[in-house]
């Protein structure tokens, strides 16, 4: 189990990602040794699953962002299962997430332009198999993006 | 804007995955010297490319079991200054990510909670209450992949 120095050492790293264990070992008031095994242990046990650097899409072009909700027909057994694998080879699409409420299925998809965009959409998502029904909702700006945990 | 070569596209590939890989051992696997590498980084950066680095963590095994998509439609366009509202909704720790969108809602925000009781308070004490927020729409993620993309 965590406790407060394992949440206090995550809160930091949280919120700087680049700091290396030495820098939040100097954050936390503790000796380099003892937060690089809190860390080495969070890391062992699954609670820290690494550091990745976040692509920026629209500074490579891909200027349109569009989120996909999809509704399946689940009179079909297998919807989900075949609408996913389908979903992982549309080019552009980058995230793919599943639900329980009023949609079934999220679909995030990046383009160039609206052009491009359309060109996916028509070729590519309207192709993929059980689809009832799709809505989009279309990326005007992000306003917070963290992704952190209230620790 | 910046043009991306293969080796580039690899590098970012690895680098999303995996921010901690140094340059050296980077470089040994696309044939690279450690500066050569160290560039090509550097310039991802500069290129506003590489947007920042995230701390993964496993949001159960921290204790937050529930992740829930809302849409957020305002109530009352016009009065309310839609800065209000994303200052507001943002200040809100529960809220992981705010994105501003066209369509059926006007907000997308990603929640994380403990449980679906803890959840239901982040929804009635600070959702909710948000200045200007109107019709909502809760989805309940059961499951998520992220996708290399386009590279």
């Amino acid at each position: 189990m965590l406790d407060d120095v394992d949440r206090r050492l995550l809160r930091y790293w949280q919120a700087e990602p680049s700091l290396s264990p030495g820098d939040l070992a100097d954050r936390c008031g503790m000796s380099a040794g003892k937060a690089a095994r809190r860390l080495a242990r969070m890391e062992e046990n699954g609670v820290v699953q690494g550091v990745g650097v976040v692509i920026n899409w629209a500074a490579l072009g891909y200027a349109v962002e569009v989120s996909l909700r999809v509704t399946l027909d689940k009179t079909q057994g297998n919807a989900f299962d075949l609408f996913i694998v389908a979903a992982r080879k549309v080019p552009g699409v980058i995230e793919i997430q599943t639900f329980l409420g009023r949609v079934d299925l999220r679909l995030s998809i990046i383009a160039r332009d609206m052009a491009h965009y359309q060109q996916i959409y028509r070729r590519d998502i309207l192709s993929l198999p059980h689809i009832a029904d799709i809505e989009a909702l279309m990326h005007v700006a992000r306003i917070k993006t963290d992704e952190t945990l209230p620790l | 804007m910046i043009v991306l070569d293969a080796i580039d596209h690899g590098l970012l590939t690895a680098l999303a995955r995996d921010a901690r890989h140094s340059a050296s051992a980077l470089g040994k696997v696309f044939g690279l010297s450690q500066p050569a590498t160290w560039r090509r980084i550097k310039r991802l950066e500069q290129a506003g490319v590489i947007g920042g680095r995230r701390l993964r963590l496993d949001a159960e095994k921290l204790g937050f079991g529930v992740t829930v998509f809302l849409g957020i439609k305002l109530a009352t366009k016009g009065r309310v200054s839609l800065e209000d509202f994303e200052r507001a909704v943002s200040a809100i720790p529960e809220v992981q990510t705010v994105e501003h969108v066209l369509g059926r809602y006007d907000y997308r925000l990603r929640v994380v909670a403990r449980d679906l009781p803890d959840f239901e308070r982040v929804l009635r004490r600070r959702i909710m209450t948000l200045p200007g927020a109107g019709e909502v729409e809760a989805n309940v993620l059961l499951s998520e992949e992220r996708l290399a993309g386009p590279l």
